[in-house]
C-alpha cells in the first residue's frame, strides 16, 4: 500500500469515529447504559495506553514484547506523587520527560 | 479535587502547551520510523488523535494495512467522547465538522471537568483548539529534531507521553470503581500486547475493564 494512501484512509477512518458520535440522536444519549459505558471506556481506555506505553518492552535480543519496569515507571511513580500534590499538568509531563532521561543517562 | 481546577482558558492552554510536548515526541517517533516530514504533518493535522497516530507510526511502514487498522481502532474512543459531548456542544454543519475533528482525550476530559454547561462548551472548543495548536507546532519541530535525535527515548519523550495520559485519566479514577477500572485494563493490555501487535490489546483489555465496571456497578443504580 501506498504511504500516502494509507495516511488518508487511516486519517478518515479515525474521522468517522468522532462524526458518528456527534451525530447520534439525542434520545439515545439519555440511556443511563450508554452513559456509563461510554465513562467506563474513557477510563479503561486510557489507563490501557498508560499501560501499554508505561510497561511493554521489547526484548533486546529476540525483539519479542515483554513487560518491563524501566525509566518509565519511575517516571509514572513521579508523576502519581506530582498528580497527588496537584501539581500543574505541564509540571508533570516535564518532570516525567527528565526521569526518565536522567535514569537512562545514569544507567 | 482535579488538577483541571481554576480558569477554563488556563487549563486550556496548559493542557495544550503539555501535549505539545507530546507533539514532539510524535513528530520524532515518525520521521525516526521512516515517514517524511509531510506526511508527519498530514497525520498531526488530518487524523488529530495521539493513540492513533502513535500506534500508527509504530507499526508503520513495514505493514501499512496493520497500522491503518491499529489507528482507526485505537481511535473508537473518540467516538464514545463526541457521543457524551454532542448534547453539550449542540452544534450544526461545518462547526459539527470542527468539532468532531477536534474530538480528543484532551478536549472531552476538560470538557467534562466542568460543572455548568458554559464552561463544558468553552472548555471543549478552547482546549480543542489549543491542542490542535500546540499539537501541530510541536509536530513540526518535533519532526526536524527527529532528523537530528535518532532516538526521542533520550530526552524521555515517551515517558512524557505516558504520564500525561496518566494526568488525563486521574481525575476519574479518583473513586474505587474507577480505579479498579484502570488497573484491570493496564493489566490486561500489558499481557495481551505481549501476544497482540499494538492496536488490538487495549480495545480487548478496556472491554474487559468495562465488562468489569459493570459488574461492579450492578444493583448500585448511582
Amino acid at each position: 500500500m501506498n504511504s500516502w494512501f494509507a495516511i488518508l484512509a487511516a486519517s478518515t477512518a479515525v474521522f468517522s469515529w468522532k462524526y458518528f458520535g456527534h451525530l447520534v440522536p439525542r434520545r439515545f444519549l439519555d440511556s443511563k447504559f450508554l452513559q456509563k459505558l461510554a465513562g467506563f471506556l474513557t477510563i479503561a481506555l486510557l489507563a490501557g495506553l498508560v499501560g501499554v506505553q508505561t510497561f511493554v518492552g521489547t526484548n533486546s535480543k529476540t525483539s519479542a514484547p515483554e513487560v518491563v519496569f524501566d525509566a518509565r515507571f519511575a517516571a509514572l511513580i513521579l508523576a502519581a506523587i506530582l498528580l497527588k500534590l496537584r501539581a500543574p499538568f505541564i509540571v508533570i509531563v516535564i518532570a516525567a520527560a527528565a526521569t526518565a532521561a536522567l535514569l537512562r543517562l545514569a544507567f | 479535587m482535579t488538577t483541571s481546577a481554576g480558569k477554563v482558558s488556563n487549563v486550556a492552554l496548559s493542557v495544550g502547551l503539555a501535549t505539545g510536548v507530546y507533539g514532539i515526541s510524535f513528530g520524532a517517533l515518525s520521521v525516526t520510523a521512516g515517514f517524511d516530514i509531510w506526511q508527519t504533518i498530514a497525520l498531526s493535522v488530518l487524523m488529530f488523535s495521539g493513540g492513533s497516530q502513535f500506534a500508527f507510526v509504530a507499526v508503520g511502514l513495514a505493514d501499512l494495512t496493520t497500522a491503518a487498522t491499529s489507528a482507526w481502532l485505537v481511535g473508537v474512543r473518540n467516538g464514545f467522547y463526541a457521543l457524551s459531548l454532542a448534547p453539550i456542544l449542540e452544534t450544526k454543519g461545518v462547526r459539527k465538522i470542527l468539532a468532531a475533528q477536534l474530538t480528543i482525550d484532551e478536549s472531552a476530559a476538560v470538557s467534562t471537568s466542568r460543572e455548568t454547561l458554559a464552561e463544558q462548551r468553552k472548555g471543549f472548543w478552547l482546549t480543542g483548539i489549543s491542542v490542535f495548536v500546540f499539537w501541530n507546532l510541536a509536530t513540526v519541530m518535533g519532526a526536524f529534531l527527529g532528523q537530528q535525535i535518532g532516538d526521542p527515548e533520550t530526552f524521555g519523550l515517551d515517558a512524557a507521553a505516558a504520564a500525561a495520559l496518566f494526568a488525563l485519566v486521574w481525575p476519574r479514577i479518583q473513586k474505587s470503581a474507577g480505579a479498579i477500572i484502570a488497573g484491570t485494563a493496564i493489566v490486561t493490555s500489558v499481557l495481551f500486547s505481549l501476544v497482540l501487535p499494538s492496536g488490538p490489546p487495549v480495545l480487548i483489555g478496556a472491554f474487559i475493564a468495562v465488562v468489569v465496571g459493570f459488574l461492579l456497578n450492578r444493583g448500585k443504580g448511582e
